[in-house]
């Protein structure tokens, strides 16, 4: 293993980040304030509680989930769309490292970059309501995982986008319903039937569900089929991008 | 076999477009050596390099560096090998600095800051090293270029047109580089599009040519081999035409000096016919001053070649 390449690409991207503070962590902090505040404090006061905790409450483990990946996804493809696009990918491809320290590096980086994002809003929730996480270390986990994943779909994007439209397409069209439609501000019993099996194929409610259960002990779905859906996720594209390095499919002409 | 630092067997490259840009190529790179790749632009040059350096996938043949083959044991070749693009691509908010350390870095090696003043301030960088890469001239950015190939100290170093827009006097600096790096062992591969760094540089030369090895030889036997000499013979008497005794030779006036006439001839030939010339002007009663002879230029030979494979 070339454990000092891999490091040095983490180093480099997580540097990156902190590069452009503002744009990397404040805006989207900012952005989830703002939900927390219209959604939990504003409207939330008026809907009371949601199984044992506070609407308020509820919705901050959905929200920091939206968060990580959102977060995780746009640094990971952003960060390879763009080397990509400037030609220093051929710095890492020329360079002594497998495909799985290139995107071990680029993975851990929007991980980390999500996280530190996440931790953030959750503290600032504490300004609006008190929250104490039932399984922190599940918590920590579950989050960490979900962002790799995330982490791996972005690079799969950032390498497949052949322009800016097409970067952007994904997150706009596909993430953001997914995360509204998966559970962030209801539970799903909170729906007509219809709309509750629709839910059950969406991914992001898995996630949403997942972190939920670790903050508060009780969630619509297990967290053992949460972190199972995750995983699959991370494997899927973990092969996915295995491919793409193998046969320079959009990374090698 | 412990000679040949690179070998290149049978190696084609079809884009993904259909275009075939490399035809079953040879070739091998000797150790310690420098090569030039010369060719008109669209050759394959880059291509070549390309695969090589593992950039660019190849569709058949094999690559092998110092015996290892290029895609098995690339963690192996690649440490062995070091990339100066032909394109400016670099991550122009990073500093001068920060570009190398990183570059560094992904080949594995541990920071060495000793390493990076020493390539820096030989390359005009070090009074730059904190400036981000946007604000450098073109000629600067080539030359950071060169640093990041040197940061993992490459046994082998590729040159894609290192000199492309690199000012007269740098350029100087930059050969001296490159030559003080053949001295400690280093194997360089350029290409370039100015003759004169290749006549002036490389031991060996290769001419390239929609996609195929058109030619590879020692700079000098390749000089001699193909080049046509010129004799200049200056007269005491200036002349208007050549004299109706010396039309069986090719002979041509120079216009600027009409005291000189001109015999190109083909200095590998059995019979050059000098002897016979000379002959011929004491018969005309041409008394000649002054005589010497020039060899003709790479440049020369490259263009006949080049004009050859055109007509074939
Ligand atoms: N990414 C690509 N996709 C399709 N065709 C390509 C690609 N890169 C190069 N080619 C084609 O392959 C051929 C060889 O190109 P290459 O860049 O290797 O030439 P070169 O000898 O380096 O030329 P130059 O002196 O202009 O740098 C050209 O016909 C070029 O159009
Ligand atoms: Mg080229």
């Amino acid at each position: 293993m070339n454990w000092i390449g891999l490091y040095t690409i983490f180093k480099k991207e997580f540097e990156r980040t902190w590069g452009v503070f503002m744009q990397a962590v404040l805006s989207p902090v900012i952005s989830t304030v703002l939900y927390f505040v219209v959604f939990g404090t504003a409207i939330g006061s008026q809907i009371g509680s949601v199984g044992s905790v506070s609407y308020a409450q509820y919705i901050v483990p959905g929200l920091i989930m939206m968060a990580l990946i959102t977060n995780s996804m746009s640094a990971s493809s952003s960060g390879i769309y763009f080397q990509k696009f400037i030609g220093t990918i051929i710095d890492v491809l020329s360079a002594p490292l497998s495909y799985i320290e290139i995107v071990t590096g680029y993975a851990l980086a929007a991980m980390s970059r999500a996280i530190v994002i996440g931790m953030i809003i959750y503290v600032i929730a504490f300004l609006f309501t008190n929250i104490s996480v039932a399984h922190p270390l599940f918590s920590l986990f579950f989050a960490i995982l979900t962002s790799i994943a995330f982490a791996l779909f972005g690079l799969t994007i950032g390498l497949w986008a052949k322009d800016f439209e097409q970067l952007a397409f994904v997150p706009t069209i596909i993430l953001t319903p997914l995360s509204f439609l998966g559970g962030i501000f209801y539970s799903v019993d909170m729906l007509p039937p219809f709309w509750q099996n629709l839910t059950m194929f969406n991914p992001i409610f898995y996630m949403i569900s997942g972190l939920r259960w670790g903050f508060f002990g009780e969630a619509d779905v297990s967290p053992i089929i949460a972190t199972a859906s995750v995983l699959i996720l991370l494997v899927v594209c973990a092969i996915i991008l295995r491919w793409m390095f193998r046969t320079g499919y959009k990374i090698k002409s | 076999m412990q000679n040949h630092i690179i070998q290149v067997n049978e190696l084609s490259k079809v884009y993904a477009d259909g275009s075939q840009a490399l035809t079953n190529i040879n070739l091998t790179i000797n150790k310690g050596e420098i090569f030039a790749l010369l060719g008109p632009n669209g050759a394959g040059k880059t291509t070549l390099i390309g695969i090589i350096c593992g950039i660019v996938s190849k569709s058949s043949g094999e690559v092998l560096v110092l015996g290892k083959d290029n895609v098995i044991d690339f963690r192996f070749t690649r440490s062995q090998i070091g990339l100066v693009p032909q394109e400016l691509s670099l991550d122009i908010f990073l500093p001068v600095i920060k570009t190398l350390e990183y570059q560094r870095g992904f080949y594995g090696h541990k920071p060495n800051a000793a390493l990076v003043e020493e390539v820096l301030k030989a390359l005009s960088l070090w009074d730059k090293k904190n400036t981000p890469i946007k604000e450098l001239s073109g000629g600067m950015k080539r030359r950071v270029l060169i640093g990041k190939a040197l940061m993992n100290e490459p046994k082998i170093l590729f040159l894609d047109e290192p000199s492309a827009g690199v000012d007269v006097e740098l350029r100087h600096d930059m050969w001296e580089m490159v030559r003080t790096l053949r001295d400690r062992g280093t194997t360089i591969i350029l290409t370039t599009h100015y003759i004169e760094e290749a006549e002036e540089m490389a031991d060996r030369i290769g001419i390239i040519d929609k996609g195929k090895i058109a030619l590879v030889d020692d700079k000098e036997k390749l000089m001699q081999k193909l080049g046509k000499k010129t004799l200049s013979l200056q007269l005491r008497d200036p002349l208007k035409e050549i004299p109706p005794l010396l039309a069986a030779f090719d002979l041509t006036i120079d216009k600027s000096r009409p005291h000189h006439i001109l015999y190109t001839y083909d200095a590998q030939a059995a019979h050059t016919g000098i002897t016979a010339l000379l002959a011929a002007i004491k018969d005309a009663n041409l008394t000649i001053s002054d005589l010497d002879t020039t060899t003709s230029s790479l440049e020369e030979i490259f263009v006949s070649i080049i004009e050859n494979s055109k007509n074939s």
